[in-house]
């Protein structure tokens, strides 16, 4: 059996930094004379960035994962919920961000921070929803402000529909300045949606360099790693980390370095993972299996195009196309066309879109099988996985399921999972490396 | 040589014993409180049906849900792979195996080398397993052994649309009260269960030959459920409960012997 190096990540600890600071900068902000504002990990930053240096979200898919992690306070928060009459079918983050409003706590300390306005878009039914009931939670009229980006699929986009979301954009530049008194400013706009295209693009181009054999990086590390892109992808800070991140991981693929010692074997999972449960991924390491990914980690964030190779690559940025952005209107049709081009966008509107994406991860980067999480706490991304398990298996590659939740350890089977683990790992010819 | 396997399930143990590829001896024992009481007893039956001492099994494979409890076995196999083997050892023109035990229903779709190529499960509700009928039974007063051939006599189809072990029980005796046969109350609980059982296996694609193992294959009656539900006929071998255990023992019969 081979054995690769192994290094961990010299930048690791900066990841943990920013993402510390981002919670800091959100609940002290007032403090310092800023603003907060709250929104989906989608929404599209760069515009309230305008406002000035001084503005900062808080996104709320991964503030509930935050919560998710925390499985007591998690539970305290679903239990706060349920309480309160609210569904415990409905999508697991929600619910754990509005306990932690119900009852109050900031999962980084203190009391929760209200926000000065929040600034949503609407993807997701859930998206529609959530801070409508915020609002109600909080008696409190806090500006909104929701985006339709349902402009349809990227394949299918044209110059009426961009004008769509482009016109909504303008129209949220107007909104702003109004509910914060402040005086929009272009120059900071045009940065953020520079930064937010470089982040982007520079982290499909770091999930791009998992393609090697060895991998360079595990999934279970991405996580910790595309999270930043989900906090503040529009920030300089992420940009450049990303770029230190790309350079090390060309480091360690050019020296051979391996996330996992004994790696014999390549899957990707799908959808958020259950948070509470992630020794599921150095589980399957006993097998010498790696997850190299998903289309979740690849494409929350990250932005894609096909090469003239065939292969599926980082998106080649304004800048690198040799465009300067000049004024408010390019930078909004830039950013507009940027994010209805996100691939996870897509399959809200086919499964068919992210069936080919999974088949074409499965193929260029040379897996041997997939696992899917029936994800009962997203809607959103669990959407149609069955037909994805069809089409995967079809095009060649073995599927294995588990049914669980990211966000409710209630309804994750940890003993069953395993047990699964163990059945596709027989059957894929592995047993446990001693 | 004698190879053996053990299969420690939700409720019971079976233990099959192969001397030069041939079965020569099945045991079998219901898991009470002790389950390595209960391991062990089949175990002994089993060598005691042979004259043969511990000494003289080569390789012992344990699968099953509680196959980590079998501390003398030389190696394990899960419930899938062992039913796969065991049910292509059967049958070499299987393609879909349906093995329906105590507490677990699930559908595994085979080569024709035995290789495991998909599986699907059902684990989280019991009324897709062999502990519905049971609880079924006990509401009808009626004796589980007896349910496949009461259902066999039944000629009305009664709906049962109770999705879960709990609310069907209560379907049950609303239908007792309602004066219904019993015969047409336990075809209803078999057409439940092979509905459940179907429509997971569809997830997989159904291909013939279908073979059903386990211990719900014994019941005559869900047999004849699951083959109006798939609408084709489906091979049950001689001593389907021991499909996985037989599996097993294939398993630690090969060269690398159970590991
Ligand atoms: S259901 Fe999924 S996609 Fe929708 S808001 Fe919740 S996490 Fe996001």
């Amino acid at each position: 059996m081979i054995t690769y190096k192994t290094e961990p990540l010299k930048c690791w600890n900066k990841a943990k930094e920013i993402r510390k600071k981002f919670y800091e900068d959100y609940a002290n902000a007032h403090a310092k004379g800023g603003i907060r504002w709250a929104g989906g990990a989608w929404s599209i930053g760069s515009i309230p960035a305008g406002l000035g240096p001084d503005v900062y979200p808080l996104t709320s898919e991964p503030y509930a994962a935050s919560i998710a992690f925390d499985k007591p306070f998690s539970e305290e928060c679903m239990a706060a919920v349920e309480k309160a009459g609210y569904a415990r079918d409905l999508c697991s983050y929600m619910r754990n961000y509005w306990g932690s409003v119900i009852l109050d706590r900031y999962a980084f300390g203190g009391k929760f921070p209200v926000p000065d306005f929040i600034w949503q878009d609407h993807i997701c039914c859930s998206h529609a929803k959530w801070y409508q009931v915020v609002r109600d939670l909080e008696k409190k009229d806090i500006p909104y402000f929701c985006l339709d980006v349902a402009a349809g699929p990227y394949d299918k986009l044209t110059e009426n529909k961009l004008n769509y979301l482009v016109g909504q954009l303008h129209d949220a530049i107007g909104w702003m300045e109004k509910v914060t008194g402040r005086k929009y400013d272009d120059e900071l706009l045009i940065e953020a949606v520079n930064d937010e295209c470089r982040s982007t693009s520079v982290w499909a181009e770091v999930c791009a360099l998992n393609r090697a054999v060895p991998a360079p990086l595990d999934e279970k590390t991405m996580y910790a790693l595309y999270v930043l892109g989900t906090l503040k992808k529009h920030s300089k800070e992420v940009a450049d980390f990303y770029e230190e991140l790309r350079d090390e991981v060309k480091d360690r693929v050019s020296r051979g370095i391996a996330a996992v010692a004994h790696e014999r074997c390549r899957v990707m999972t799908d959808t958020q993972p259950p948070w509470g449960f992630l020794k599921i991924f150095r589980y399957m390491e006993t097998y010498g299996c790696i997850s190299v990914g998903s289309l979740y980690t690849f494409a929350l964030i990250g932005a894609w195009e096909d090469k003239p190779d065939g292969t599926w690559g980082p998106r080649t940025t304004p800048l690198q196309k040799g465009i300067r952005i000049e004024t408010r209107d390019q930078a909004l049709r830039v950013s507009a066309d940027w994010n209805l081009a996100k691939p996870e966008w897509q399959h809200f509107y086919h499964p068919r879109y992210k069936t080919d994406m999974m088949v074409r991860i499965a193929k260029e980067w040379k897996l041997n099988g997939v696992m899917l999480h029936y994800n009962r706490g997203c809607e959103g991304l669990t959407l149609g996985i069955a037909e994805n398990r069809l089409g995967i298996v079809g095009a060649g590659f073995p599927v294995v399921t588990f049914e669980g939740n990211m966000g409710d350890e209630r309804e994750f089977d940890e003993a069953r999972t395993l047990a699964r683990i163990d059945t596709f790992m027989e059957g894929l010819g592995l047993a446990k490396i001693s | 040589m004698i190879s053996a396997g053990i299969d420690v399930g939700a409720k019971n143990v079976k233990v099959v014993l192969l001397r030069d590829g041939e079965v020569v001896s099945r045991s079998f024992e219901t898991i009470g409180l002790n389950t390595q009481a209960a391991i062990d007893g089949a175990f002994a039956a089993a060598l005691r049906q042979i004259g043969a001492g511990r000494g003289e099994i080569s390789k012992i494979t344990a699968t099953g849900a509680g196959r980590k409890e079998v501390k003398f076995a030389d190696g394990e196999l899960t419930e899938v792979g062992a039913s796969a083997k065991g049910v292509h050892h059967l049958f070499s023109s299987a393609c879909t195996a349906i093995d329906v035990g105590a507490e677990e229903g699930r559908a595994i779709k085979v080569d024709e080398k035995g290789k495991v190529l998909d599986f699907a499960v059902n684990e989280k509700c019991a009324a897709g397993a062999g502990a519905f009928t049971e609880a079924m039974a006990r509401a009808l007063e009626v004796g589980v052994e007896k349910m496949g051939e009461l259902s066999l006599k039944s000629r009305t189809a009664v709906p049962m649309n109770a999705q879960c072990a709990v609310f069907a029980e209560s379907e049950v005796v609303s239908l007792i009260h309602a004066k219904t046969p019993k015969e047409d109350i336990a075809r209803a609980v078999h057409d439940a269960i092979a509905d459940r059982i179907v429509s997971m296996a569809r997830r997989i694609g159904i291909e013939k030959d279908v073979v059903v193992v386990g211990g719900l294959a014994k019941n005559a009656g869900f047999i004849d459920s699951i083959k109006r539900t798939l609408a084709t006929d489906v091979l049950v071998p001689q001593y389907p409960e021991y499909a996985a255990a037989l599996g097993a023992a294939l398993h630690a019969a090969t060269p690398t012997g159970g590991q």
